[in-house]
């Protein structure tokens, strides 16, 4: 068929790395299914296990900043050429999110930068597009948080996170061997510009005229374009918000029962655009040398990889990984949190959340370098380490002028409680707010909202790590401003 | 060190208004309350006074920016009115500067007045403050009982409290004031509480609970200040005279860097040591006759009773609990009048307030709650949060 091509290119170039994020807040589907119990009984069938849910100050771009950090953990960033990033729940209608991203990793200003959308193949046509017509270093980051109305199947079925790949021609762990695409307009769900949720059309429908006539046959001229046998597929990658899809597709297409990969559904939930490559990330963290996956993105269409591990494999691991993700659960059961923190209930948070947020955007520029990344400043008279970047070298016993700082990322420096309380008098989202002193092993500290705390709470001492969030959203003109916080290590 | 203010100014009048939800009246009505009690005190009239120093702290919801409303609202016509602000330590800011006016020379007489109407909020609690356009976009948001309670943290990791211990000595510092607020006729709170209720009121933020943080209450207080000699000429017999007013400030060492240790406040310590020095303390244990601190939150009393060296390190618990710090308890009394836990903290005001205190019990005539023959007594005043404020400090005694 035209448009189907094996990759030709003689050059390694593919996956070098990977990594992913699952955002450490799950709500129990029961206490879903039990909230809505009066009116929509039958959800009680859905009730099991627990979705993922973005706290207040996460979305789709810190998502894709924490996912990025995962794949890349300390490796130099600095011959990153092009950053792709796919999702269909990103913040900004027009303000390129990518870039937002890729300041926040520190990525030079040289890199391209560019926002994919518009479907849940945007995962998947993404990878495909950077894997082919890419040759420089790149990244590429998938990242949802689809947010379904209180009470459809869609709100007690997805959840949210993010899968973050690099991309180049050394170490290379997995390679494209070839790729088809089909592009029809069947319109399973749809969501018009600036609405808030999805229109679906019916489940059956969906699954019998959509999924189980139109994937199949892409499955099985990608096989046959890329010569891999059916029964060589080590790991059949289908993500899809419905049940037992994966598995009748297998069935049909003559790939072996066990090459199903784990969707997820326990622990998150479907993550739209991103979750297929999500579970990409998951089945690479286990995969060995020369295994055979296929990976299938479904909307409007389909798009099928057919990807190989080579043994460079064996030498790569993420950070934790989407497995070391998903084991960090902090498991909810009070519902309206979850209905709060995707806006969908209007409660009284008193006088106090009235405070006007509005960003001084020249001030939020001509600071990027401290806030966007979290650059401190490193004395080269004194060593002391300063956050903020002030005109002179806080030591009283030097202060240098700033022009002696060398710039001193802290992103990924370690970091235990000074100080802390629980605040429980100022307006915070999710209260109390955690605010205290984050005292980093390198001398430096500053106070930070500690976020993501769990029933241990905090001492003093308690170990922490860095991670980038919302700080505030100025909500009168839909504006997020973006900073960094501390998280206990352990949930 | 520079010779000092020492006994170059005297206090000849002040005022103070009644304190608490003064729903009756805004902060003109404040500020003419304790101007015209100060007026009275001195003996002096209105166009005796040369230059004034007037304090807000909150713009959003007290009399707006500059001197322009104060002069309005006591009609000084044709006199230099400056505006101060500088967080909670205002009031003392604007005694420097009528104290400084006078010590130069440039002017006789000088007035300092404070006011803060912080109950035309609509809530509990002080306004939210923007914190500038650069520190917004970083610095976590959080309360002002937020920013203190973490010298618990500090404070119990250093000396190895547990926190029930720390709790009841923090019940302590609270319940203290309560006994002495009832006996002050102008506070906000004026009433007993027990040490079980405090420590089992609502918490606000860990570990200080409801009654571990002072009072929100409009007030405004008023300081007339002119040289000894003047006072005489004007007839004044027993004189209070300045003998220090020393101020702190933190350039970030405390935040920015690992030179702190999150149980103490560094400037109170700065401050008090150049206070001590000015006004010729040696031994403050044992020279003082009263103090009257900034307990926004009962930790910040407690480990001020360290900062100023009236307790040693880690021991202000042991002071606490033995009643030094009570009315007659045989040590320093501190917030005889109840401090901002009775009054509140009009911001604003408060310095001075604490102030009219001192100078009341100096003069004799505190009533019920008099000290015996008090010579020499403290204020201390702490804005902003104990790692990034402002100290300030003010000895006041009997010119001998």
């Amino acid at each position: 068929m035209k448009g189907d091509n094996k990759v030709s290119k003689t050059s390694t170039y593919g996956i070098t790395g990977f990594g992913g994020y699952i955002p450490r807040l799950r709500m129990q589907r029961a206490a879903i299914a039990a909230a809505h119990k009066w009116m929509a009984p039958g959800l009680r069938s859905l009730g099991k296990g627990q979705r993922a849910f973005c706290s207040w100050d996460e979305d789709s771009n810190t998502m894709a900043v924490e996912a990025a950090r995962d794949a890349l953990g300390t490796s130099s960033r600095a011959n990153l050429a092009t950053v792709f990033m796919a999702s269909t729940t990103l913040p900004f209608a027009d303000l390129q999110n990518a870039s937002i991203v890729a300041g926040a990793l520190d990525i030079p200003n040289t890199a391209r930068t560019l926002d994919l959308g518009h479907s849940q193949r945007a995962g998947t046509s993404g990878l495909i597009t950077a894997l082919r017509d890419t040759s420089a270093p790149a990244l590429f980051i998938a990242t949802d948080r689809p947010r379904g109305k209180a009470a459809s199947t869609q709100e007690i079925s997805v959840g949210a996170g993010a899968a973050a790949f690099t991309l180049g021609s050394d170490q290379v762990v997995a390679t494209l061997l070839g790729s088809v695409s089909r592009s029809v307009v069947f319109v399973d769900h749809f969501r018009a510009e600036g609405a808030k949720y999805d229109y679906f059309w019916e489940e059956r429908w969906i699954r019998d005229e959509g999924y189980l006539k139109l994937v199949p046959e892409a499955v099985k001229a990608a096989l046959k374009e890329t010569g891999v046998a059916a029964a060589d597929v080590k790991h059949f990658i289908l993500p899809a918000p419905l049940k037992g899809i994966a598995a009748a597709i297998i069935k049909k297409s003559g790939l072996p029962a066990e090459s199903e990969a784990d969707n997820l559904d326990e622990n998150c939930g479907y993550a739209g655009s991103a979750h297929g490559l999500i579970m990409l990330a998951h089945v690479l963290e286990k995969a060995g040398p020369g295994e055979t996956i296929v990976l299938v993105g479904f909307g409007q269409g389909v798009d099928v990889l057919v990807l190989k591990t080579s043994d460079a494999i064996k030498g790569f691991k993420p950070v934790r990984g989407i497995s070391g993700a998903l084991a960090d659960a902090q498991s909810h059961d009070a519902y309206l949190r979850l209905l709060s923190y995707e806006d969908s209930i209007e409660l009284e948070w008193g006088m106090r959340a009235e405070r006007v947020l509005k960003t001084a955007l020249n001030e939020q520029y001509r600071s990027r370098f401290q806030l966007a990344s979290f650059v401190a400043g490193k004395c080269r008279k004194c060593a002391t380490i300063q956050f903020p970047q002030l005109p002179y070298c806080v030591n009283p016993s030097c202060h240098a002028p700033r022009e002696n700082f060398d710039p001193y990322p802290l992103a990924d420096q370690l970091a235990k409680v000074l100080t802390y309380t629980a605040d429980s008098l100022s307006y915070h989202p999710s209260p109390p707010l955690y605010v205290g002193f984050a005292q980093f092993d390198n001398g430096g500290r500053l106070l930070m909202e500690i976020v993501d705390v769990g029933a241990a709470g905090l001492d003093v001492g308690t170990p922490l790590r860095i991670v980038f969030r919302i700080k505030d959203i100025d909500k009168a003109r839909g504006y997020p401003r973006y900073f960094w916080k501390a998280t206990p290590l352990q949930a | 060190m520079a010779s000092g203010i020492k006994d170059k100014v005297a206090i000849i009048g002040m005022g103070c208004s009644r304190f608490g939800e003064r729903w009756d009246c805004g902060t003109a009505e404040l500020q003419a309350e304790a101007f015209e009690e100060a007026l009275k005190d001195a003996g002096i009239e209105r166009k005796q006074i040369d230059a004034v120093w007037t304090g807000s702290g909150l713009d959003a919801v007290n009399t707006g920016n500059s001197a322009i409303p104060t002069a309005m609202a006591l009609r000084l016509d044709g006199i230099p009115v400056s505006r101060m602000e500088n967080m909670c330590a205002t009031g003392t800011e604007t005694l420097r500067g009528a104290a400084y006016a006078v010590a130069s020379g440039a002017a006789d007489i000088a007035l300092a007045i404070g006011a803060e109407k912080l109950k035309d909020t609509g809530y509990g609690g002080l306004p939210i403050p923007y914190k500038g356009t650069f520190n917004d976009l970083w610095l976590p948001l959080g309360s002002a009982p937020a920013g203190f309670a973490q010298l618990a943290a500090g404070y119990r990791a250093k000396y190895g409290f547990s926190k029930e211990e720390l709790k009841r000595a923090l019940a302590h510092v609270s319940w203290k004031s309560h006994e002495n607020g009832v006996l002050s006729p102008k506070a906000h709170l004026r009433k007993q509480v027990t040490m079980e209720q405090i420590i089992n009121a609502p918490m606000i933020a860990d570990p200080l609970g409801l009654f571990d943080c002072c009072g929100v209450s409009d007030g405004a207080a008023a300081a007339i200040v002119t040289t000894p000699e003047i006072a005489r000429a004007l007839g004044k017999k027993d004189l209070v005279t300045i003998k220090a007013l020393q101020l702190a400030i933190g350039s970030g060492v405390e935040s920015t860097t690992d030179q702190w240790d999150g149980s103490y406040v560094r400037t109170t310590r700065t401050a008090a040591k150049r206070a001590y020095a000015e006004a010729g303390i040696t031994d403050p244990r044992k020279q003082l006759s009263l103090m009257e601190v900034h307990d926004c939150f009962s930790i910040t009393e407690l480990v001020t009773m360290e900062d100023l060296f009236i307790s040693p390190d880690g021991g202000a618990v042991r002071d606490e609990l033995d009643g030094f710090f009570d009315r007659s308890g045989g040590g320093v009394p501190c917030q005889v009048d109840g401090g901002l836990k009775c009054f509140g903290h009009p911001i604003a005001a408060s310095g001075l307030r604490m102030a009219y205190e001192v100078y009341t019990q100096l003069l004799g005539r505190a009533g019920e709650r008099q000290l015996s023959n008090p010579t020499i007594g403290l204020t201390h005043n702490l804005g902003g949060v104990p790692y990034l404020g402002i100290a300030a400090i003010s000895i006041l005694g009997l010119l001998s």
